[in-house]
């Protein structure tokens, strides 16, 4: 097998339990290298303890993890020099200045001392906090700590980034910012495996995972999911009463499923024509100021749609 | 292991503790204060014992007798009644120790060739000043009861000269003048060593954990062992200037006298030193909170050192099963080290024993230290 070849993270059937509870179960897949990889899904899906296992800081219960083709639960410190890891919670010390964190990391991730200087020049430069070295690093506002965050993992040129929610509680425009980052990376070779419960970031991704009560229930490039979970045309009901809006669309013929999504309701349809009957029906019933559009569907919708489809056999198996 | 990642760790704890009011304040006040309250509140001399005087007599044998007293700088004479009824209300209320009634016609008595009986009422609550005020009380009235017979001698014309009882002239070695701090400060400075000490790194585990950095710290490559002694090195430099500050202060201050070798005292107390680093290290491990970390290491560390280093009291007379527990306390080993240095000016060939037991006792709970924390967030 060719180094080239070799994925830079392989996830074979892991799982992991706490005592009675399986926050993971199961789940395998792999990143390429260079490749920007979206883990989505609710909070306490279980992304937080993948990324941790990745990392060598959880023990797998079952199953095997390779990072950079090594044995995460065999070698942890082996691993932990070739990654570099961003937790949820900004764990930078508040107490240290900019610079004086970036040095800290790059010296425990053994930058040697002729290099450091550079790095360090390249690590400001790229999280832009040019001005503010000697900033305490708890006085930074939200967008610039996750970039010193991220100019701290990157010192020592990891082969693969973990990050774990880096955009959680940052302004859109920090975000993308952050983003554009990413994919910087990517470009020099660096495999990113990024965790989000924003929908809309999954579109920044080359390929989605996403993960509900601990297992993988879809993985693909974003494009390839909405196609595949549409199963159908995707309409948008706008009325003012969405609640009622849910019942009448449940009784009509040909709708798959239906979903309250803010003050509108989406709608999958099994055949085209179910446009018509959906519109008569709501109108039978009173609500006639209703408007029924056929929609794209949003990394949202698939991922609703998703979840219904994965929990419907997951039950069946636990009653068997 | 590597040098590197040792050094960035301690540069970094460093700079945290530079920041740190609190540990700052534990690393270069706390010493201070400690050396000064213990110096002067731990004192076991007995003198200038409050004493009120009984003299129902009132006749110039009776004052001469008091006059032996209040020359004396053992007592301090409070009153003199007339009555019991006024001494014993003093002895209740705590103003005096100790109560010395003379009886009526005691000039009459000794004048007679009688002899007369003299009570001494004594405060029985706290029974080791007492003990020692009694016995201090005694040797003053034998002197003075010697005196009288001397006189009643020359009077009836024996040659009291000839006379030659039996004299003790003791001589104390290495603590002179039984000054009392003198033994006591050298336990003092083991005492504020083993409280700073592991202070200072009960915080250092449980800080990061508290703080959520500990999360990225494991994520990194150091390993516990490069970790430890990263961490540790600051607070091992700041023990060592605690060291020096509470030697200066024992001997510039409280006038101990220091006869050993320096040389001597830096190794032992560096010796010390890991041993209490150590141990709060274990603790700031198991513990994940600052505040919690620092009652338990000032509970492991203080209690024993007060009662069962030999600081306070003697451990040979201790019973035998708590001298058993004694050789636990690693300030056991310390302290007898410290006043030896100090005071008899031993040399390490002397102090082989002790020295090898702390020793020992140091590379155990190293051990310990280095193999407790675990790379994991399980």
């Amino acid at each position: 097998m060719s180094a080239v070849a070799a994925p830079a993270i392989s996830v074979d059937r892991l799982g992991k339990r706490f005592g009675d509870f399986a926050a993971l179960s199961d789940v395998s897949f792999d990143v390429g290298p260079g490749e920007v990889m979206g883990f989505l899904g609710p909070n306490g899906a279980g992304k937080s303890t993948l990324i941790r296992i990745l990392c060598g800081l959880l023990r797998p219960s079952s199953g095997q993890a390779r990072v950079a083709g090594l044995d995460v639960a065999a070698d942890p410190e082996a691993v932990r020099r070739r990654i570099g890891y961003m937790s949820q919670r900004f764990s930078l010390y508040d107490d240290l200045s900019v610079a004086e964190n970036l040095r800290f990391f790059g010296r425990i991730y053994g930058v040697s001392a002729r290099d450091i200087g550079e790095r360090l020049r390249t690590a400001i430069e790229m999280a832009d906090l040019a001005g503010r070295e000697d900033v305490l690093a708890g006085s930074l506002a939200g967008g610039w700590k996750q970039r010193l965050a991220l100019g701290c993992a990157i010192l020592h040129r990891p082969q693969v980034l973990f990050l774990d929610e880096p955009t959680s509680g940052v302004d859109p425009s920090s975000r993308r910012r952050f983003w554009s980052l990413i994919h910087d990376l990517a470009g020099q070779g660096v495999s990113v495996l990024v965790s989000t419960h924003y929908m809309d970031e999954a579109e920044y991704c080359m390929r989605v995972a996403m993960i509900a009560a601990g297992r993988l229930i879809a993985l693909g490039a974003p494009h390839e999911l909405k196609q595949r979970s549409a199963g159908g045309t995707l309409l948008e009901v706008a009325c003012a009463d969405t609640a009622r809006a849910l019942e009448i669309a449940a009784t009509v013929a040909g709708v798959r499923d239906a979903a309250v999504f803010g003050n509108t309701v989406h709608v999958t349809a099994a055949a085209p024509d179910a446009r018509d009957a959906l519109l008569a029906a709501l109108g039978a019933t009173g609500l006639s100021g209703a408007t029924v559009r056929a929609i794209a569907p949003s990394m949202e919708d698939m991922f609703v749609h998703l979840v219904q489809a994965a929990r419907a056999p997951a039950e069946g198996r636990s009653t068997a | 292991m590597r040098g590197r990642r040792i050094v960035a760790v301690a540069r970094k704890e460093a700079l945290q503790v530079v920041r740190d009011p609190r540990s700052l304040m534990i690393a270069l006040l706390l010493p201070l204060m400690q050396m000064f309250l213990l110096g002067y509140g731990v004192k076991l001399d007995v003198d200038r014992i409050p004493l009120c005087v009984v003299d129902e007599d009132g006749s110039q044998a009776s004052r001469d007798l008091v006059q032996r007293f209040t020359s004396s700088r053992y007592f301090a004479l409070r009153e003199v009644d007339r009555t019991v009824a006024p001494a014993a209300r003093r002895i209740d209320l705590g103003e005096c120790r100790l109560a010395l009634v003379l009886p009526p016609r005691l000039a009459e008595r000794l004048d007679s060739g009688q002899g007369a009986t003299l009570q001494l009422l004594v405060d029985g609550t706290d029974s080791n000043t007492a003990t020692i005020a009694a016995g201090y009380a005694r040797s003053v009235i034998d002197t003075h009861a010697t005196m009288l017979q001397l006189q009643a001698l020359e009077r009836h014309g024996y040659p009291t000269h000839a006379l030659k009882p039996l004299d003790v002239r003791p001589r104390v070695w290495f603590n002179e003048d039984l000054e009392s701090s003198y033994f006591i400060i050298p336990g003092v400075v083991a005492l504020v060593m083993s409280v700073i000490g592991s202070q200072l790194s009960s915080l250092t585990i449980a800080r990061e954990w508290e703080r959520g950095t500990m999360e990225l710290l494991v994520s990194t490559p150091v390993t516990r062992l490069e970790l430890m002694i990263g961490k540790l090195a600051p607070y091992f430099a700041i023990g060592l200037v605690d060291a020096a500050i509470c030697v200066l202060v024992a001997v510039g201050w409280f006038g101990v006298p220091f006869r050993g070798a320096l040389v001597t005292l830096l190794g032992t107390t560096c010796l010390f030193l890991a041993v209490v680093l150590a141990i709060g290290y274990l603790v700031s491990v198991s513990i994940r909170s600052q505040v919690g970390a620092s009652q338990v290491a000032l509970v492991l560390t203080m209690l024993p050192t007060t009662l069962l280093s030999g600081f306070t009291f003697p451990i040979d007379q201790m019973p035998a099963f708590v001298q058993g527990v004694t050789a636990l306390v690693s300030a056991r080993y310390y302290v007898t080290i410290l006043k030896a240095i100090f005071l008899k000016g031993s040399t390490a060939l002397e102090l082989a024993l002790p020295i090898v037991c702390l020793t020992l006792y140091a590379a155990v709970v190293v051990a310990l230290a280095a193999r407790a924390f675990r790379k994991t967030l399980d």
